[in-house]
């Protein structure tokens, strides 16, 4: 397999993690928000309430930086990370 | 004052410009102590930022192709993620948000999700490589990697139909906090809307957007999250609200209780008395509301669509490489989570204030005399967002007598809760900077697509690079009029509906751009049926479902993106499959966008 057909496969496994754990928190969740509503969430809110205005949100912000981090790693194992800095 | 070093100097420059802000609140709330008028306050807020984002837009003016369409590439990750999200949080998110929560808890609370979960598909699916093709626009995007005049064509329709829904919407936000700021007619106000737009955007296109946008989140965040911690340190509800607030929800849902919420309904004819636009508390502040499809379907359909508005889309054109393009997608969300993750906050220190009778501000249980004469109630009265009525004639304001207007939740809570005018001006700055900053986008974006896509690459591709530019301004300029013309008409009833802007795009775009990446065997023939059908589709559906159609599968006329994408989503795959493969050079460019190094597809100048 060539060097770029790698480096697309090892992407897609990690386009695959991330949508996995993008799904849960924006849609696996929410098929039992009744039935997390009892549970006590952080800082005391109601679990569903808690991930509604800050869970999911939060859990948004940091997938992100943690998909661009693991890609980064991806590129610079093939060679295909960019010359220079941001 | 914009060159060279200044990339540089940024956080120098926007660190003076934040302190220079606060300076401006701190003068202003002397004044007010020494009796400056609030309306003299509300005229210096908005005329002060005002004045600053036309400097900004000056000073970025630029005659260069690339400058104007991606602000040269060379935006930082922070202040990219800033920009793009003063691009995206619009009036309606700084107004109507907290609004929409107090008055449809846990239902509406789907928007929350679905506007920030986009954008992990716009980071994992679309920006690095849209930034590794070099693209000016969307539709560049599409016309390249599928050829043909048509499929450019295509995108710059879907474009268009879903930014120009999206477009009135802030022209005419923007007029109304101009009207009420500046105490002129909302029909004049519109234009004094419109020009403050333009002078951001019109000389430096790009560049110039980028960095209003910039400056206005600045003064934004700050509109939004003072009042927030100022209410709740007041209150004693915490010094920190967003983790301090578990108590106040429970009494919330306790007091609902107590006051027969859902159990008491008004007649239909004591509703007709209520003015239009006010509603009544009706929804459970943090209960489960809504069936668990009915969420889900409506946070699927603003994701899909986040990760297609072309606004957003093109903001990541601008950084120096695809690893920064990724990294800004962070930051943009970071910078919306402190907005969006306070919105509920704020819902409910404004909910409990009003109606907690142990505390001095709540007006449920007191006499309705009584609650007709408190001043800020007089106030928000005649300004239409308040309306108290005796149904049962027990002469108590009871939960289920009690209406008020969406907008009300911000801006006239800090009144309620005894904060100084000055923070009024303030919101009414920030609402403004929110309603600008994306009207900018929104309105740039239609005339890139315009100028670069239709002029440009099919009418004229001989065209030289200055009148290239006059022709994109020009097209701003007819694009703001267009909008604020049909802002002024206010018939916002039928053209206001942000979302349906977001469910266009997914409609047309969403597979066309995904698998353009995604699918190597996806081609021409494929992306115009995927574009054509979707687009028609979901607006056949919501044309359909507005005439009284009953719909199917809970799709609603906010959710009809799903139908159209799903439509899109089939019909591209189906045609593509029936139809030859993308020729070799196609298949190769797809190669090549996969990869972060090298050259990008498009030239640095094209």
């Amino acid at each position: 397999m060539s060097k770029q057909a790698q480096h697309w496969e090892k992407t897609r496994g990690l386009l695959i993690v991330t949508l996995a754990i993008w799904f849960v928190f924006s849609i696996g969740i929410f098929l039992f928000g009744a039935e997390m509503e009892s549970i006590g969430g952080p800082f005391g809110y109601p679990l569903t309430y808690w991930f509604t205005c800050q869970g999911s949100l939060g859990i948004f912000v940091i997938l992100i930086f943690w998909f661009a981090n693991r890609q980064e790693k991806i590129d610079e194992e093939f060679g295909f990370s960019e010359k220079g800095d941001d | 004052m914009i060159k060279g070093n200044f990339i540089d100097n940024l956080p120098k420059v926007y660190g003076i410009y934040t302190g220079g802000f606060l300076a401006f609140i701190i003068i202003m709330a002397i004044g007010e102590q020494m009796g400056m008028s609030a309306k003299a306050i509300g005229i210096a807020f908005v005329a002060f930022t005002v004045a600053i984002y036309a400097i900004i837009g000056y000073l970025s003016r630029t005659a260069q192709a690339d400058a104007y369409y991606v602000a040269g590439r060379q935006v930082p990750t922070v202040f990219n993620g800033m920009a793009t999200a003063a691009d995206w949080m619009s009036g309606a998110s700084f107004v109507a948000m907290a609004g929409g929560i107090y008055f449809k808890g846990y239902g509406y609370m789907a928007l929350l999700v679905g506007w920030t979960g986009g954008y992990v598909l716009v980071a994992s699916l679309l920006a690095p490589y849209l930034r590794k093709f070099g693209c000016y626009t969307v539709p560049d995007f599409i016309g390249t990697r599928y050829g043909g005049n048509l499929s450019r064509f295509l995108a710059v329709v879907v474009l268009t139909v879903a930014s120009f829904t999206y477009v009135t919407a802030q022209i005419n936000a923007t007029g109304t906090i101009a009207s009420v700021a500046l105490d002129i007619p909302f029909q004049y106000a519109v234009y004094v809307g419109l020009v403050s737009i333009l002078l951001c955007s019109m000389l430096g296109g790009m560049r110039g957007v980028t960095w209003t946008q910039v400056a206005q989140y600045i003064v934004l965040i700050i509109a939004y999250l003072l009042p927030v911690f100022w209410i709740s340190n007041k209150m004693g509800a915490g010094f920190f609200p967003h983790f301090m607030l578990a108590d106040e929800v429970a009494r919330i849902a306790d007091l609902e209780a107590q006051f027969g919420l859902g159990t008491v309904k008004n007649s239909a004819a004591d509703l007709a008395t209520v003015p239009k636009g006010l509603a009544g508390i009706t929804k459970a502040h943090s209960a489960v509301n809504a069936t668990p499809w009915a969420f889900i379907s409506l946070a699927l359909a603003m994701m899909m669509g986040t990760a297609s508005l072309p606004h957003v889309m093109m903001r990541y054109f601008t950084t120096p490489s695809v690893k920064a393009a990724r990294k800004s997608v962070g930051w943009s969300l970071f910078f919306i989570f402190l907005l969006y993750s306070s919105a509920p906050m704020l819902a409910t220190l404004s909910k409990l204030s009003l109606i907690d009778p142990n505390l001095a501000t709540g007006i449920i249980g007191k006499s309705i005399s009584e609650v007709q004469a408190i001043d800020w109630y007089q106030n928000w009265n005649q300004a239409n967002l308040m309306f108290v009525s005796d149904f049962n004639g027990n002469g108590t304001l009871e939960l289920n007598e009690f209406f008020m207007g969406g907008k009300a939740v911000v801006l006239a809570t800090p009144e309620i809760a005894g904060l100084p005018y000055v923070i009024s001006g303030l919101v009414a700055a920030g609402g403004m900077a929110a309603a600008m900053s994306t009207a900018d986008g929104l309105i740039l974006a239609i005339a890139n697509a315009l100028s670069h896509d239709l002029y440009y690459k099919i009418i004229d591709p001989k065209a030289e690079t200055a009148k290239r530019l006059v022709v994109a301004r020009v097209l701003l300029v007819v694009i703001g009029f267009a909008g604020a013309t049909i802002a002024a008409m206010e018939i916002q009833g039928i053209l206001g509906s942000v979302i349906w802007a977001f469910d266009f795009a997914m409609s047309g775009l969403f597979f066309p751009l995904v698998l353009g990446v995604w699918w190597k065997r996806a081609n021409r023939e494929g992306a115009i049926a995927g574009m054509a059908l979707g687009l028609a589709s979901g607006m056949g559906y919501l044309i359909w479902v507005r005439n009284g159609g009953s719909g199917f599968l809970g799709i609603t006329q906010l959710t009809f993106g799903i139908f159209g994408s799903a439509v899109s989503l089939v019909s591209m795959v189906v045609v593509s499959l029936i139809t030859s493969e993308p020729d070799a050079a196609t298949q190769k460019m797809v190669d090549e966008v996969r990869v972060p190094s090298g050259k990008s597809i498009l030239g640095k100048q094209h």
